[in-house]
């Protein structure tokens, strides 16, 4: 199956500065690809690139098979969602969607139809005559979708949509995409620095930082199988150790921390005694227990004091120290074992050299 | 405390009542009054509309009204159609440094007065001037070409002097559109001039409407260039307000003069807004 979206070695300097460095990626169709990264990574000029306002400084992008280069953004099968919307505040929302079949020459009935169907399905009959600022933020926000979507575009390109609104807005409109995303069944790009609005709507998503893709995968993938320190520390949060490796065990090492703790992790690709090395555990990922009987099973372990508790309803973590004075993070768990825990209460926690992970060249 | 209020607001609102009051309304009543009065004799007056029948049925009078009314409404569609590529360009195409150098240049032929920039024209186009002397030495004419005094010197010399006040209020507009509104429109599908048409234009007709106001009030006002750059043909309506005061002292038919003018511009302002379906608050404010 040709993928939808292609892009190959697709490379753009600005002057001195190179925003997208050489990125390759294949969006299938139907599916929902997010490209997450930090601000200032180059996400927006991929996205430009794609929609046809830059001009890329090399490499190729095809849409269904087909390479676009040379085609102008008008007449590009690829329709863009703009991070602050850019609805056309001069016109109703009915004349905001059929905007695009009026380019077209559609028949007016056609498009009074198609409009119709267009607010149907966004959920917003009826409110066609209405201006564009008598709209929430949410509203402008699926009628910046219909519009685009009316043209039936091969690709629909996203630029940070949700990025204007409020937190609880933003929480809805995560669901309320992904669902759009099936009604429409059209492959969706979507760029964004949230991980969570990337995991939870995404078929894949390619981690950007400075100009380059650092992998591409499912979220599980991203949040399980890491491929770079990078990601790692991107998606999710994690603690993190430095040290220098001192045995590999098979599928196990053991490395021993700056501050001197010995510590076992996953063994990854080329990772040899004597390397340096990073490990990243989740605080997710760790046991927190009274007694160390109950951590037997754990490659690692370690006693140490709640210095604090840092409540967040579902989302809780307490900050431990341990012998060497670093402080962990760990996610509380919410069965109530726990819910006694004080400052300066004595802990136990531990990790499985499987929830690990371990990356060369830490130093 | 209350009184305080009204006695800081009396204060703030009496320059502007007597800025209202000394220029705009008492002088006018003045006119109007003495515009509806027929000289009898010798220091008797008496009320009557007999100028105003004069000036509509006087050909010459009538005549020069309308032409300066289409001549303003003409220089006020040039200004337009040149200004706002230029304010364009101003606000969207141009960044930083060279959008400041542009605006400048916009600006700079008003650093010399009026009469000044007027001469200017009259240096390049009269028969001895500069552009005659270009064309005689390309071989383009074999004689001296006289391009002063005709109707097209004179709306060169309109043009000009209005383009500033076209170019500020688009620049102002124009620039107060998102760019990537207008990316937005060529991504649905919109070429060139369709986003010009549904797009950008609608956006900036407030700028549109207030800079063609200002343009055409300006031109219809206009005593210098008209006097200066048009022929013997092209009488303009100040021209002829000035004769009956200054010249004639026939201050009578000079007021009916300016009341007609006013009522002309009054029209054609309330008109241009009706067409664009705008009220002068919106446009201004
Ligand atoms: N027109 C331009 N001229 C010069 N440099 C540019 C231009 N546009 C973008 N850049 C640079 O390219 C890099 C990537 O910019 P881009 O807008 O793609 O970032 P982004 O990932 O979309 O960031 P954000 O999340 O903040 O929107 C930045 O360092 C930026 O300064
Ligand atoms: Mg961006």
């Amino acid at each position: 199956m040709t993928p939808d979206l292609e892009c190959a070695d697709l490379t753009k300097q600005f002057g001195e500065t190179t925003a997208v460095d050489n990125v390759s990626f294949a969006v299938p169709p139907g599916s929902f690809f997010s490209i997450l990264g930090p601000s200032g990574c180059g996400k927006t000029t991929i996205m430009r690139m794609i929609a046809g306002f830059l001009d890329p400084t090399s490499g190729d992008i095809r849409i269904k098979g087909k390479s676009v280069l040379d085609t102008p953004p008008n007449k590009r099968p690829v329709n863009m969602v703009f991070q602050h919307l850019a609805l056309f505040p001069m016109m109703t929302i009915a004349e905001n969607i059929g905007y695009g079949l009026r380019r077209q020459k559609t028949p007016k009935d056609q498009i009074s139809r198609k409009v119709d169907e267009a607010l149907d399905r966004i959920g917003l009959p009826g409110i066609g005559g209405r201006k564009v600022d008598e709209l929430s933020g949410g509203q402008k926000q699926r009628v910046a979708i219909a519009r685009c979507m009316v043209l039936e575009p091969d690709v629909l390109l996203l630029d940070e949509p949700l990025g204007a609104l409020d937190l609880k807005l933003r929480e809805h409109m995560k669901i309320e995409l992904k669902a759009l995303q099936a009604t429409f069944d059209t492959t969706f790009v979507y760029i964004t620095h949230d991980q969570s609005e990337a995991l939870v709507m995404s078929d894949q998503i390619a981690v950007m930082n400075a100009g380059r893709f650092e992998q591409v995968g499912t979220g599980q993938d991203l949040y399980y199988r890491p491929d770079t320190p990078f990601v790692a520390g991107f998606i999710g949060d994690a603690n993190r150790w430095k040290g220098r490796i001192e045995r590999v065990e098979g599928a196990v090492l053991e490395m021993r921390t700056e501050t001197g703790l010995a510590m076992r992790a996953t063994a990854s690709n080329d990772l040899s005694a004597g390397d340096m090395a990073e490990i990243f555990v989740r605080p997710e990922t760790i046991r927190l227990a009274a007694s160390a009987d109950a951590l037997a099973d754990f490659d690692n372990q370690l006693q140490g004091t709640v210095t604090s508790i840092l409540f967040n309803g579902a989302a809780s973590r307490v900050l431990v120290q341990d012998s060497v004075g670093e402080t962990l993070e760990v996610t509380l768990p919410q069965s109530g074992e726990f819910s006694g825990l004080h400052r300066g209460d004595t802990v136990h926690i531990g990790w499985g050299a499987a929830q690990a992970i371990c990356f060369g060249g830490g130093a | 405390m209350r009184s305080h209020a009204r006695i800081g607001f009396v204060l703030l609102l009496t320059p502007l009542v007597l800025w209202l009051g000394l220029l705009i309304v008492i002088p006018h009543i003045d006119m109007l009054l003495i515009s509806l009065r027929e000289r009898i004799s010798f220091g008797v007056y008496e009320t009557s509309t007999a100028q105003y029948q004069k000036a509509l049925t006087e050909p010459l009078y009538l005549r020069t009204f309308w032409r300066t009314a289409v001549m303003s409404v003409l220089a006020t569609g040039i200004t337009l159609l040149i200004a706002f590529p230029v304010a364009y360009y101003i606000a969207k195409m141009a960044k930083g440094r060279l959008q400041q150098v542009l605006f400048m240049f916009c600006l700079i032929p008003f650093y010399v007065s009026e009469l000044v920039r007027t001469f200017g024209w009259m240096i390049l186009l009269r028969e001895t001037g500069i552009v005659s002397n270009l064309l005689q030495w390309t071989g383009l004419a074999d004689q001296p070409v006289e391009m002063l005094y005709n109707d097209a010197a004179m709306m060169v010399g309109l043009v000009y002097t209005s383009m500033l006040f076209m170019v500020v209020p688009l620049v102002t507009t124009l620039e107060s559109l998102d760019d990537s509104v207008i990316e937005a429109g060529y991504d649905l599908g919109g070429g060139g001039f369709s986003v010009l048409r549904e797009i950008i234009i609608p956006h900036a007709m407030p700028g549109i409407v207030s800079g063609c106001i200002v343009v055409f009030m300006l031109s219809l006002g206009n005593y210098l260039t008209p006097t200066m750059l048009g022929g013997k043909d092209s009488l303009w309506f100040t021209e002829m307000i000035y004769n009956q005061f200054i010249v004639r002292s026939n201050w009578e038919l000079g007021a009916a003069f300016g009341f007609m003018l006013l009522v002309l511009s009054s029209v054609i302002v309330w008109g241009m807004l009706r067409l664009t379906g705008r009220t002068l608050q919106e446009t201004m404010g």
